[in-house]
């Protein structure tokens, strides 16, 4: 389908420290005991995208994504790791891989999405319309912690987290406006050139850029090139875009040379092209009218393109893993809500407990949990709503409550766990009690020590 | 006429039944536009007893409000209030049996802000009424749109006000709307349909609309509308005017009252929307509203409120064919060719070979032959002598066009102006009988308030034409002889020179259609706009995080203005407490509302204060710096728990510092020797201490060479007072 796919794995976040280090980047966290990029890897394999670009901040971050991806996907994707520097942004990773885009339209998608939306449904829409640029949009996550057996009361409590201000048109088709990261604290600023052209623009805070778009490849390319200060698809590029759409400057040299790309031209010449057939769009929208001039004539001509939106349905389930709550809302949610993500078939107690793991005498794994391979309990321990990885040792009269655990963790007797997320290779010893915390790759908690909504990691040697 | 008593049925809910059957359904009806727009007719006749489709406008009004179950309206006059009063009296509105009529007559209001004051006054409204214009046309029904209204009372204490908007996207070329209304951006919450953006005073210098981050505070959509038009008929609880005798500045509907409620959440007040979708509502603003409306109502989109069907003061008339209207005693030449959508009134007679199409003739008027009319408002007993031309023009009562004469597009003729022979009266042009008013008042309200009380003495063209015939004769004599020029020869009037707006835009709102080569060239000037904002848009912030938009340096130097502004008042405050013994506390008191009202910070107020204290030390008369640090020395004594009030924080005091600095360097260069003086009689005063001099020297460390000045002034002292804490240690 002439598509070209890339896949933006970041590197090493800051946002996700301590559960990010050197050795594990952000595309090889564990969800649900799976790196967080095969989720992203396996969509596109069900759809049939098998040529890739990952692209990876840092070398050493590529060297050991490129190693888990040649492990794991040998034979089944034809995947070229690109390592670009640090601190490059989102759009600094696709200026660096420029010269590899070649096919007419690019999907650019985030390695840190965990999503069952079709990349196809992206594409459609966006050939629809003959877009410059289609973004997913997903219904905003509700964050926060969700204790089991969540009463009424507390639902209400709970609001959907704020992460994009857009405007769509009347048709929810096309985008017509956008405010992202700190922009969305501040006062709405609308174009009104732009409203005058759709008459009525909705605009909503409830849907959240799901990062992936697709791209028309001269158009990425162009602006890229032309604005070098441009650092990120979604704070700088996007916006550009959506902003400048009735007044394009891209036409000059992109997209004007594309055949049947001009809408304008079609419609002078009224022959209609098959996309507008597909789409039932005989009525032309606003950006075509609006091109035609007011009077119809044409007189004078006004470029214009196209900025459009797929909204994913409200079932559909769509993350990222941009946060410390993020990731343990998402380890939740794929063993819990939405356990047809993760690839494993659940028991009659809805968990999945892997054959190899050895549980004590009295010790409960309840619903919505995992136990990953050759991990061993005690006695007398509960695990609710929570994520061990493999090899695992816990003691006696552990609780474990929605928490993520990693590989290789040891877990002394009595300790309690709750909310918290621990990375691979911690020790715990006896009697640790832990409430909302963190633990970083390799740390040490002695016996007895409790601790409430912290962040304990080895300090770094930099 | 509409079922009558529709708002009594179908009301869900047995409370809203029952308090619609207590309570009487009030209206309040203005019949003054409060602005002059239909200059210069509205100078001897007021704009709602101007004919629209040879009914005045103020009948459409009121026979709507009546078949909509009004039972009781309050007509408020101003401007001309004898001639409304004296129409009402004798028109067939007083003495109605379910439907009373009352005036409320004002020779001092201004506004429709003064109206309601005065209305509130007289203790008359007892529930929720309706509140329109004297110009409104309308056909729709009130029912729903009072339940919706009443049924959020219930429910919200503060949803006052319902305004009634319908669908109309303005012209993409003019940004007006078909009314010649300018565009009206509106948010709208779509679930409850509450209002909470209003913007139809567009400010084309502003590309974008800027709404309030807190909107989206607990919502999760807004609707953005361009397409929707304004009604002007409002649903109002009694609140809406208390709320105006509170807030004695509120004057317009809109500007004032809509916009205070919506920016000003401070009293929680909610107005609401109603669109309507089937039935007709439209308010006549201007001429070109008066065209679109009057045309509207000849293709019998306001039906019942239609020519053919008789409502109140207009006599029987027949529909014919192609949208004619005929009434019965027409005098018709048998080679005069009437066109489609035309109404030619009683007692009209109409010479041959004459051609009349898209216009309303009025009554008694002597077309003579060979005229041209099209797309003319005739209003009763004008006089069209033989082969004149006219083109879309209003023609007031009582005009006579000399033969040979011709109207060009979008000209107004008031009432008894005489065209002369042959003579073409240009484009656009205003002709009255009266002088145009020298004085220009910027505000358009007033001014005509006041000329509406000079007009007063001129007697009605109605009531007494011998009378004025006399005076005109009189006055004729004069005006001949120097405006013989001005309509042609033998003509009769003056024509006024063009508003501040100027020609160019007196197209807008003329009944005039817009000329193709105007519209083209506004494409084309705003496609140059849009080449030049392009080019703005190019140069991005070298951080590459996208500007929200090139205003938000504009915002800054606001914030800017705003601080020169507040240091004003602070100053002056600071000099009357001086200068009138006020105690500290009051002091403080008003500041802080002064602060509050410009949303400041204190350390803003302490810099201001402080330098209201500088001030005063300079103005004080002085020979020698000397005595002006001793100056200063008095100031600060006695007002030092002033200053201290606001400096509670060392960031606070760092903050003052600087700004005695940048007073040195820029308004009070003759503290610059001084500085260090200054400081230090500061720091004996305990007004500034010793961290916030050491901090402040700190940071100027970094600085340039340039800005170093005066800590190198300071820097002995400086010296001292780490000495000084160095021993203490």
């Amino acid at each position: 389908m002439d598509f070209q796919v890339v896949v933006l794995a970041g590197g090493f976040s800051k946002s996700l420290v301590p559960l990010v280090s050197k050795e594990v980047p952000k595309a090889l966290l564990p969800v649900a005991n799976r790196p967080v990029l095969s989720y992203v890897l396996d969509l596109l394999e069900l759809k049939n995208l098998k040529d890739l670009i990952v692209v990876v901040e840092g070398e050493t971050a590529a060297l050991s994504v490129s190693a888990w991806i040649s492990s794991t996907y040998i034979d089944r994707l034809h995947v070229e790791v690109a390592a670009v520097p640090e601190d490059v942004g989102t759009a600094g990773a696709l200026r660096a891989i420029d010269h590899r885009l070649t096919a007419k339209d690019v999907l650019v998608v985030s390695g840190d999405l965990v999503c069952d939306v079709p990349p196809g449904a992206v594409a459609a829409a966006h050939r629809r319309h003959d877009a410059v640029v289609t973004a997913l949009l997903c219904s905003a996550p509700v964050s926060g912690p969700s204790d089991s057996g969540s009463s009424g009361a507390k639902d209400k409590a709970k609001k959907p987290g704020r992460y994009n201000i857009m405007a769509l048109d009347p048709t929810k088709q096309f985008l017509l406006h956008i405010a992202a990261g700190a922009e969305v604290e501040k006062d709405i600023r609308v174009q009104k050139s732009i409203l005058r052209a759709v008459s009525q623009m909705e605009i909503r805070a409830d849907l959240m850029d799901a990062h992936m778009y697709a791209f028309k490849r001269s158009v990425l390319q162009d602006v890229l090139n032309q604005k070098e200060t441009f650092q990120s698809l979604r704070r700088d590029v996007l916006p550009y875009l959506v902003k400048s759409q009735l007044r394009s400057e891209l036409l000059s040299s992109g997209v004007q040379s594309d055949e049947n790309s001009n809408s304008k031209d079609a419609m002078q010449n009224s022959k209609i092209l098959p996309s507008q057939l597909l789409a039932n769009a005989f009525t032309p929208s606003f950006h075509e009218l609006y091109a035609l001039g007011p009077d119809g004539s044409a007189s004078i001509t006004r470029k214009t393109h196209k900025c459009c939106v797929y909204i994913a349905n409200k079932s559909k389930y769509c993350a990222r893993v941009n946060s410390i709550q993020a990731f343990s809302d998402i380890n939740r949610d794929v063993v819990g809500d939405a356990n047809h993500l993760s690839g494993y078939s659940f028991s009659a107690q809805n968990n999945v407990i892997h054959p190899s793991a050895v549980l004590g005498s009295k010790t409960t794994v309840g619903p919505q949990c995992m136990l990953g391979g050759g991990s061993q309990m005690g006695d007398k321990c509960s695990v609710k709503k929570s994520v061990i990885g493999r090899h695992c040792r816990i003691g006696s009269n552990v609780k474990v409550v929605s928490s993520v655990i990693m590989d290789h963790v040891t877990i002394g007797d009595g300790c309690s766990i709750q909310g918290s997320v621990i990375c691979s290779n911690v020790q715990l010893q006896e009697r640790v009690v832990l409430k909302d915390c963190q633990v970083g790759a390799g740390f040490v908690v002695t016996a007895g020590s409790e601790y409430k909504a912290e962040s304990l990691a080895k300090k770094e040697k930099l | 006429m509409v079922a009558k008593k529709g708002g009594n049925r179908g009301v869900g809910g047995e409370d809203a039944e029952e308090e619609l059957k207590r309570d009487r359904l009030q209206a309040i009806l203005l019949a003054d536009s409060f602005a002059t727009k239909f200059r210069p007719i509205t100078l001897e006749r007021p704009k709602v007893l101007l004919p629209l489709v040879n009914v005045p406008m103020i009948d459409y009004t009121l026979a709507w409000l009546e078949s909509a179950g009004v039972e009781e309206v309050f007509v408020f006059c101003c401007a001309h209030s004898k001639q409304v009063i004296d129409y009402l009296k004798n028109s067939k509105w007083f003495g109605q049996p379910n439907f009373s009529v009352s005036t409320i007559e004002s020779h001092n209001s201004m506004s429709a802000g003064d109206a309601l004051r005065l209305i509130y006054e007289r203790h008359v409204i007892s529930g929720d009424f309706i509140l329109v214009t004297g110009d409104t046309v309308s056909n729709m029904p009130l029912t729903l749109a009072l339940k919706e209204h009443k049924e959020r009372r219930r429910k919200d204490n503060n949803a006052v006000m319902t305004i009634v908007i319908t669908q109309s996207k303005p012209c993409s070329i003019t940004n007006q709307s078909r009314l010649g209304m300018e565009e009206l951006f509106m948010a709208i919450d779509p679930d409850t349909k509450q209002l909470l953006y209003y913007e139809d005073k567009a400010d084309d210098l502003k590309g974008t609309i800027s709404l309030d981050k807190g909107l989206l505070m607990d919502k999760t959509s807004i609707s953005l509308h361009n397409d929707k038009q304004d009604c002007y008929i409002d649903i109002c609880s009694p609140e809406v005017l208390s709320l105006f005798t509170d807030n004695f500045d509120y004057q317009h509907l809109r500007r004032h009252f809509v916009k205070g409620l919506l920016v000003d959440d401070i009293m929680g007040y909610k107005i609401f929307t109603h669109e309507i979708h089937s039935s007709y509502a439209a308010r006549i603003d201007n001429y070109r509203g008066y065209d679109t409306i009057s045309k509207d109502i000849i293709q019998r989109w306001t039906y019942p409120l239609v020519p053919d069907v008789q409502f109140f003061g207009n006599c029987a008339t027949k529909l014919e064919r192609r949208g004619m209207y005929r009434a019965s005693e027409v005098g018709l030449s048998r080679s005069a060719q009437i066109g489609p959508f035309t109404v030619i009134g009683n007692g009209t007679s109409i010479g041959s070979n004459t051609e009349i199409s898209d216009s309303v003739v009025g009554e008694g008027c002597i077309i003579g032959s060979n005229v041209s009319i099209d797309g003319c408002y005739i209003w009763n007993n004008v006089t069209i002598e033989d082969g004149c031309k006219l083109k879309h023009a209003i023609v007031c009562d009582g005009v006579i066009m000399k033969s040979g004469a011709g109207l060009e597009p979008g000209v107004v003729l008031s009432f008894k102006v005489v065209v002369g022979q042959q003579f073409t009266v240009p484009a656009y042009s205003k002709v009255s009988l009266l002088q145009q008013p020298v004085k220009q008042d910027s505000d358009e309200e007033l001014e005509y308030a006041d000329n509406s009380r000079g007009v007063i003495g001129i007697p009605s063209i109605s009531n007494t034409p011998e009378k004025l015939n006399e005076q005109f004769s009189t006055k004729l004599s004069d005006s001949q002889r120097q405006t013989v020029s001005e309509v042609g020869n033998g003509g009769v009037g003056f024509i006024w020179s063009h508003g501040e707006g100027g020609h160019e835009e007196e197209w807008r709102h003329s009944v005039a259609p817009i000329p193709a080569d105007r519209l083209v060239e506004i494409i084309k000037t705003a496609t140059d706009e849009l080449e030049i904002s392009n080019r703005d848009g190019n140069v991005l912030p070298p951080s590459g995080e996208l500007e929200p938009d090139s205003v938000d340096n504009d915002s800054d130097e606001d914030v800017r203005d705003d601080y020169a502004y507040f240091e004003k008042e602070v100053e002056a405050t600071f000099l009357r407490a001086v200068h009138e013994n006020v105690t500290e506390d009051h002091v403080i008191l008003e500041v802080n509302s002064l602060r509050l009202s410009y949303n400041l910070t204190s350390t803003d107020c302490a810099s201001a204060l402080f330098y209201s204290m500088m001030k005063l030390a300079l103005d004080t008369p002085h020979d020698t710096p000397g005595e002006l640090v001793k100056n200063f020395a008095t100031a600060i004594t006695k007002w030092q728990k002033l200053l201290k009030y606001y400096l509670t924080s060392i960031d606070e005091e760092i903050e003052v510092i600087l700004k005695f600095e940048e007073m040195c360097l820029e308004s009070t260069k003759e503290y610059s020797p001084l500085f260090v003086q200054v400081l230090h009689l500061l720091y004996d005063k305990d007004v500034i201490q010793e961290e916030a001099i050491l901090n402040w020297a700190a940071e100027k460390e970094e600085a340039d060479e340039s800005d170093k000045l005066f800590l190198k002034q300071a820097e002995k002292f400086i010296q001292w007072l780490n000495e000084a804490s160095e021993e203490e240690d």
